[in-house]
């Protein structure tokens, strides 16, 4: 003992101190502090997705129309690699020496630890030739990866193609959509992505602080697997659409068929087409860019996208307003000399006198213009605005100027000129019906997609109304069908008002200007039409159905620059109706091949330059859809009155660009 | 019963054998949850971090069996000697030493094993300590004394410094608690704190305008209240004088003489930097994994930073994140207890002493116990610089181990006869 006894409590105060400043510190990051759980749960996660199988698309008889390939990535992870020989392993897989130094050097720089792709999308032939001997090269790996395959390489148009999304979509898809997804771009991909996708798995994987993969966090409980895409049934007959394109090549223009009983659409061509495994693989963005520069552009899709006057096929439609009105019965004739009472429109010939369903099989324009007029003046030349508009509303209930909603995306709605057109262009009553005589006969302002002309034959077929026509006809396993392809859609013509129009189309196949494309022992009924085309050649038109009792198809088929409806349009539709009621062509086939090997492409410079036009009409419209629909959400009177003046523009500019 | 007297184990206090066992066997689980590793599970296999602790702890008991049969005499009288051999050692490792981590502090003793003569260092030093202060006439309170006692820790301070192992270095600072109790003035150590708050606040305000600037304005207060007492007043102005010396010095020290790594390291601690990714990861990765223990922790063997290896020196330097993750705050709370109830246990033995010698190892031992203690702790939970130093009977480490069981077993055996014959 000594004089400093007291001290040890000094000492023991000072330890005791220190110690409790340890513990409130350890109490602080242990207890108050969050954040360091969050950061350890940060350090040791990682969400591994694992992609489901995107749902494949078959044809109605089940065929596959689209479907995954196995490809396989060579991965790499550079930590794992043992010495090896790189001449030989490179001999393996295909590659220069040079591509697989700039590859690993990369793979080495930014995943030393990780597995990264070294050599992408390896077919399952090479795969299967060298996978015996990876095993030999520590450090590498296969990947499974899933693209699209077709195997039969048609319906480029309607399918569709996917390809990563982009930043755009990815912010708007709220999480849904991750960098290096992938998703549909256009065509049935598109439309039903959602079902086709599937949903992503996550595996939450801990990882070491090497970024090892160390096993899975919680034994997975947290994990949720990845569900493969669903399968679609399209109503698509795989052996029309075949024969459909082959008929089609060398030409410009849309063949589509649908099932009158269904609106199923049993065909959709759209020429020039492209083979779809193209849009797929290392090649895509070479491939996409040169179809792009394609003056004929083979990404438009034209049964929805391309506007046609339908011509004569337009004028059964005259005929069943009329006969519905009362304004005219079957028996109803006109005599003919040739032309009209103006002098236009002319007639091929001298058609004489002529009944409703002779004028059809003959397509007597002066028939047409004499029952229009008749539509136009019934409550008196005067009055020619409140009969249009009536008569516009009409037409419209077969879809004309508006849009089917078929499932697939940027349909367009055709056109229906209004009666403020026509004010406009001819003054406020200053017009009379034969100012607007062409429409009589589907010329004019008038310009409809191959899709509508189509469901018009559907209407007629089934005497007085259509299901909405449709590219897919069953979602998944289940055979799922939307509901609102079950229903019917009445276009306001009495049944009965059909049948003097379809002995008119009867007569146009076996009689009138189609006689030439006749089937044996099959009643079609149908329709020629010829577009003027003020760019170039007619456009070659026929609508029709078959056969005429318990009609199975209606069909429309639409080349562009070929002239008469009777030439190229009318053959074609057959031969798709024979093939797809009897499954044989029967008749001659040097007149088969003489129709498919026709080339029938337009001069690609003119051609380029009117559908630029046309581009340019379009997103001038859409740039006036967006002000007006922004215009509903501003409030500033200014800012207003600012996209009004924008409004105005932009409407003078499409009345620029359209004629 | 056998006669109590001729028994080693008499008078044994077996409090402190229990904390020593308590402290090896949490020392031991958690190793083998730090260093974890799948092809050898079993706590004994040798080819392990935790079968070498086991062995370590056992070479550890025998050897502190094997003091509790010596003669307390004979540890006093090898004190000079011990403290020789460890010179010896120090100034051996400068010229044969492995160089480990930029230290220059193991020699290798062959088939894994090595040796690191700073560990012993400070054990000896304590015991030439003691052994100088019992000494007839030694009053620290002299000049003579005072720069003797100051000499035998400073030489070994010097030596450490060389390899350069600065966290080894520091822990013989601790000795002014020794120092203190035996009769050194209050004032080292309330100079000590003042200066190392000055130290904290030149570096952390960085404008030496603003800290002379304070210092003279309550120089200035004090003077102005005590200006009857003309003693006060020149030892306040003396004292202003040194202080600022000291921060000028602080930021030369600072600035200058200090490597980047080391300035980091403070910089670290106190906030002026934050690379998590570079210097401050460790540190970082130390708090996330004890942070994330919550209050009572992931489970023996459970913790994710733990066994994945986001902790550096999991089972040496940083072992106590291993002990915050994977039990807590509990955990925390439990150890430290143990430790504060040791270095308390160790004082209340350091006063029973009849023997000075007896009182100063006591309180050396308590000192460097407690020192290495919060120098660990307080690095793994940043509010002390990164210095590598263990932590007591926890950390992976046969150096550290036997040194601390030598320190603390000599203790037992001193104590245990503490009723025996007074020497020296």
């Amino acid at each position: 003992m000594n004089t400093f006894f007291v001290r040890r409590y000094v000492i023991a105060g000072i330890f005791i101190t220190i110690i409790l400043i340890l513990l409130a510190k350890l109490f602080y990051i242990q207890i108050i502090d969050k954040q360091y759980s969050i950061y350890a749960t940060k350090n040791v996660l990682r969400q591994i997705k694992i992609y489901p199988a995107r749902g494949p698309i078959l044809d109605r008889n089940n065929k596959v129309l689209v479907q995954n390939q196995a490809f396989y990535d060579i991965m790499v992870t550079p930590k794992q690699v043992k010495p090896f020989d790189t001449l030989e392993f490179c001999k393996l897989l295909d590659i220069t020496k040079d591509d697989f130094d700039v590859a690993f050097a990369k793979a080495k720089k930014y995943y030393p630890n990780q597995a990264s792709p070294l050599v992408k999308q390896l077919s399952a032939e090479k795969y299967a030739s060298i996978q015996e001997r990876l095993s030999e090269f520590p450090g590498f790996d296969a990947v499974t990866r899933y693209l699209r395959f077709y195997p039969d390489s048609v319906a480029a148009q309607f399918l569709g193609y996917i390809g990563e999304v982009n930043d755009d979509q990815i912010k708007r898809s709220h999480g849904n959509y991750h960098q290096g997804d992938y998703i549909g771009i256009t065509g049935v991909e598109k439309s039903y992505e959602d079902v086709l996708r599937g949903q992503v798995g996550i595996k939450n994987m801990v990882y070491d602080s090497h970024n090892r993969p160390k096993g899975s966090y919680m034994n997975g409980v947290l994990d949720t697997p990845a569900v493969a895409g669903e399968r679609l049934t399209s109503s698509l007959d795989m052996t029309i659409q075949k024969l459909g394109e082959q008929l089609m090549q060398n030409k410009v223009g849309s063949i589509i068929a649908i099932e009158p009983s269904t609106g199923e659409i049993l065909c959709f061509v759209s020429s020039p087409t492209y083979d779809p495994n193209l849009m797929v693989g290392r090649e895509r963005g070479n491939n996409a860019a040169k179809m792009y520069k394609n003056p004929y552009t083979p990404f438009l899709i034209r049964p929805i996208q391309a506007y046609y006057p339908p011509g004569s096929s337009f004028k059964p439609l005259n005929a069943l307003i009329a006969l519905q009105a009362g304004l005219i019965t079957p028996e109803t004739s006109y005599y003919c000399t040739g032309a009209y009472k103006g002098g236009l429109p002319r007639c091929d010939e001298p058609h004489g006198q002529s009944d409703l369903a002779r004028a059809i099989a003959v397509s007597c324009n002066t028939y047409f213009s004499s029952v229009f007029e008749r539509l136009m003046n019934v409550n008196g030349a005067k009055n020619i605005d409140t009969t249009f508009v009536d008569w516009r509303k009409k037409v419209s209930r077969f879809s004309f100027g508006e849009r089917l909603d078929i499932d697939l995306p940027n349909e367009g709605r055709g056109f229906l000129p209004t009666a403020q057109l026509y004010n406009k262009k001819f003054g406020v009553n200053h017009w009379r019906s034969n100012s607007i005589l062409s429409l009589a006969i589907g010329q004019g302002e008038l310009e409809a997609t191959p899709l509508q002309m189509a469901n018009i034959e559907c209407t007629i077929a089934n005497h007085g109304f259509y299901y909405r026509p449709h590219l897919i006809k069953a979602i998944g396993d289940k055979k799922i069908t939307k509901a609102e392809y079950t229903q019917r859609n009445y276009v306001g013509i009495d049944a009965q008002y059909f049948e003097p129009v379809i002995n008119g189309m009867q007569q146009v196949v076996e009689s009138g200007t189609a006689h030439n494309s006749q089937i044996p022992g099959i009643i079609m009924c149908g329709k020629t039409g010829t577009a003027q085309n003020p760019h170039g050649k007619n456009h070659s038109i026929f609508v029709a159905f078959a056969p005429r009792e318990n009609p199975k198809i209606a069909i429309a088929v639409v080349v562009e620059n070929a002239g008469q409806g009777a030439w190229y349009a009318a053959p074609i539709a057959s031969y798709i109706v024979e093939k797809y009621l009897t499954d044989t062509i029967k008749r001659s086939m040097s007149d088969f091949n003489r129709i498919r090997d026709a080339n029938l492409m337009p001069d690609p410079t003119f051609y380029y330059s009117q559908i630029r036009k046309e581009a340019a009409r379009d997103s001038i419209r859409k740039a006036k859809a967006d002000s007006i629909r922004k215009r509903g959400t501003i409030k500033s009177v200014a800012t207003k009155k600012r996209t009004d003046n924008r409004v105005a523009v932009l409407t003078s500019a499409i009345k620029r660009e359209g004629k | 019963m056998s006669n109590p007297q001729r028994s080693f184990f008499f008078n044994v206090d077996w409090i402190t054998v229990f904390l020593y066992l308590a402290l090896c066997t949490i020392g031991w689980l958690n190793i083998h949850s730090a260093a974890y590793n799948p092809k050898y599970p079993g706590l004994f296999n040798i080819a392990t971090d935790y079968g070498k602790q086991f062995i370590y702890i056992n070479i550890g008991i025998v050897l502190g069996i094997f003091i509790l049969l010596l003669e307390s005499r004979l540890i006093t009288t090898l004190a000079p000697a011990f403290y020789g051999i460890t010179t010896l050692l120090l100034l051996l490792v400068l010229v044969v030493g492995r160089n480990v981590g930029g230290n220059q502090a193991w020699i290798s003793l062959g088939g894994g094993f090595r040796l690191q003569p700073s560990e012993f260092a400070k054990f000896s030093t304590c015991l030439m300590l003691a052994r100088y202060l019992s000494g007839t006439n030694i009053k620290v309170t002299e000049l003579k004394s005072f720069l003797v006692a100051a000499g035998i820790i400073l030489f070994p301070m010097a030596l450490i410094m060389l390899q350069p192992d600065a966290g080894s270095t520091l822990v013989f600072s601790c000795l002014i608690f020794v120092l203190y109790r035996e009769g050194l003035s209050p004032y080292f150590l309330i100079l000590e704190g003042l200066f190392i708050t000055l130290f904290v606040l030149t570096i952390k305000l960085n404008n030496l305008t603003y800290i002379v600037g304070a210092l003279i304005i309550i120089a200035a207060i004090i003077i102005f209240f005590a200006k009857r007492n003309r003693k006060l007043v020149s030892t306040i102005f003396i004292g202003l004088c040194i202080t600022i010396a000291f921060v000028f010095s602080v930021k030369f020290l600072y600035n200058d003489v200090l490597k980047p790594h080391q300035k980091v390291r403070i910089d670290i601690v106190l906030g002026i930097t934050s690379d998590l990714k570079g210097k401050g990861y460790n540190v970082n990765q130390s708090k996330i994994a004890i942070g994330s223990g919550k209050l009572w922790g992931k489970g023996y063997m459970q913790g994710t930073q733990t066994k994945y290896s986001f902790v550096p020196e999991q089972s040496t330097d940083f072992i106590f994140c291993t002990i915050g993750e994977e039990w807590g705050f509990a955990g925390s709370v439990v150890v430290l207890g143990l430790y504060l109830f040791l270095v308390l246990r160790i004082i209340r033995i350091a006063e029973r002493q009849r023997s000075p010698f007896s009182r100063v190892y006591a309180y050396g031992a308590a000192s460097v116990i407690f020192f290495h203690v919060v120098i660990n702790i307080g690095m793994t939970i940043g509010i002390v610089p990164s210095i590598g130093i263990p932590l007591p009977f926890i950390s992976y480490g046969g150096s550290s181990l036997i040194s601390f069981t030598l320190l603390l077993f000599v203790l037992i055996k001193l104590d245990s006869n503490r009723m025996g014959i007074v020497y020296a």
